[in-house]
C-alpha cells in the first residue's frame, strides 16, 4: 500500500507544476505578443493528442487487454463519438454514451 | 440600452454557470470515481482535498492516485500529471490576449480555476458572440461552478468509498467527458493527425505499466501534428 508522504510529494509537485501550466501565458499576458508559428502549432496539437491518448484506449482496451468488439464500452464509445462529431453537443454525447453503456451492461 | 457594470457582471456569471451545467452530467460521476479511487489507494479525505484543491484536474489526479496505488516512483506520477495537464498551456495562451488589461490577481485566479470545460464554454461563447461584454464574469461563473462541484463530488466519492459499485457506467463517464472535449479540438487535418496518432500509439501501448502508453501516445500525437502542420505551411 502506498505511503502518505509520497502522496503529498506528488500532490505538491504535481499541483505546482499544474498551476504553472495554467498560469504560463496568463502570467505574461500584459506583454503578450504574437507567438511564432511553430510554437503556436505545437501548442495547438496538445489538446487533440492528449485527449485522444486518454480517451481511445479507455474505450478500445478498458483493461489493457485485447480489443473486444462486443464490449459495451466500445459500442457506446463509438456511438458517442459519432454523436459528438455530428452534433458537437456535449450533453447529448455524455447522456447517450452513459445510457447505452448502462443498457448494454444490464442486458449482458 | 445601457446596463451598469455590476448587473452585467452578474448576468455574465449566471450565463457561465448555465453554460457548464450540462457538462456536470459527466463531471459528477467522474468526481465520485476519483474520490473512491483515493480510498482504494489507502488514503482518505485530507489527501483527497490535496488532490482536488491543489492539483484540481480530474484525469491527472486519477492517474496519479492509480500510480501511487501501484507503488510507482513519485517521479513517474509527477511526470504523468504534468503531461496530462500540459494542454492547459494551450488554453492559457489562447486566453492570454484577452487578459492583457487585467490585474495580476485576476489572471492568477483565472489560472487556478482553469479547466477544459471552463475554457471550452468561454471560447465558444466568445466565438459565437464577439461583442459579449461580461465574458470574464462568464469564465469565472463556469470555472467556480466546476471547482465547487468537483470538491463536493470527490468528497462524496471518498465517503462512499468501497460502497461505490464497481459499475462500468460510472467509470465510463470519464472517457465520455474527454471525448466530448476531444471532438471540438479537432479543427483541421493537422489536429486530426495529432488525435489519430495519439489514439493509435496510446492504444497499441496500453499494456505498458505506469500509464506509459498515454505518455507515449501524447508525445507521438503532438509530434505528428506539428510535422503535418509544418509540411502544409512551411
Amino acid at each position: 500500500m502506498s505511503d502518505t508522504t509520497t502522496a503529498w510529494v506528488v500532490i505538491v509537485a504535481g499541483g505546482v507544476g499544474t498551476f504553472l501550466t495554467r498560469a504560463s501565458f496568463l502570467f505574461v499576458a500584459h506583454r503578450f505578443t504574437e507567438l511564432p508559428a511553430r510554437v503556436r502549432e505545437g501548442l495547438r496539437m496538445i489538446p487533440p493528442a492528449v485527449l485522444a491518448a486518454l480517451t481511445v484506449p479507455a474505450i478500445l482496451r478498458p483493461g489493457g487487454g485485447a480489443i473486444d468488439l462486443v464490449d459495451a464500452r466500445l459500442v457506446a464509445g463509438l456511438l458517442a463519438l459519432a454523436i459528438a462529431w455530428r452534433t458537437k453537443n456535449l450533453l447529448l454525447t455524455t447522456a447517450v454514451g452513459l445510457a447505452v453503456v448502462t443498457l448494454l451492461e444490464q442486458l449482458s | 440600452m445601457v446596463t451598469d457594470p455590476a448587473t452585467s457582471r452578474r448576468r455574465g456569471f449566471r450565463d457561465g454557470m448555465a453554460s457548464v451545467a450540462p457538462l456536470l452530467l459527466g463531471v459528477a460521476p467522474f468526481g465520485i470515481v476519483a474520490g473512491a479511487a483515493v480510498v482504494d489507494a489507502g488514503f482518505h479525505l485530507p489527501e483527497n482535498a490535496g488532490f482536488s484543491m491543489v492539483i484540481f484536474a480530474g484525469a491527472a489526479q486519477l492517474a496519479a492516485i492509480d500510480l501511487l496505488k501501484q507503488d510507482a516512483p513519485a517521479v513517474v506520477a509527477i511526470l504523468t500529471v504534468l503531461v496530462i495537464n500540459a494542454r492547459h498551456i494551450m488554453y492559457s495562451a489562447a486566453l492570454a490576449p484577452s487578459f492583457a488589461a487585467r490585474t495580476m490577481r485576476e489572471r492568477l485566479a483565472a489560472a487556478y480555476v482553469m479547466t477544459d470545460q471552463a475554457f471550452a464554454v468561454t471560447i465558444s461563447r466568445r466565438q459565437a458572440d464577439p461583442s459579449y461584454q461580461p465574458w470574464l464574469a462568464f469564465y469565472f461563473g463556469g470555472a467556480l461552478t466546476l471547482w465547487t462541484v468537483w470538491q463536493i463530488m470527490t468528497s462524496i466519492g471518498v465517503l462512499v468509498g468501497d460502497n461505490v459499485p464497481d459499475s462500468v457506467p460510472l467509470e465510463f463517464a470519464i472517457p465520455l467527458t474527454f471525448m466530448a472535449l476531444l471532438v471540438p479540438s479537432v479543427v483541421d487535418r493537422p489536429t486530426l493527425t495529432a488525435a489519430a496518432t495519439g489514439a493509435a500509439v496510446a492504444t497499441a501501448a496500453a499494456p505498458l505499466p505506469w500509464n506509459l502508453g498515454m505518455l507515449l501516445g501524447s508525445a507521438a500525437g503532438i509530434a505528428a501534428g506539428v510535422v503535418h502542420s509544418l509540411r502544409r505551411n512551411p
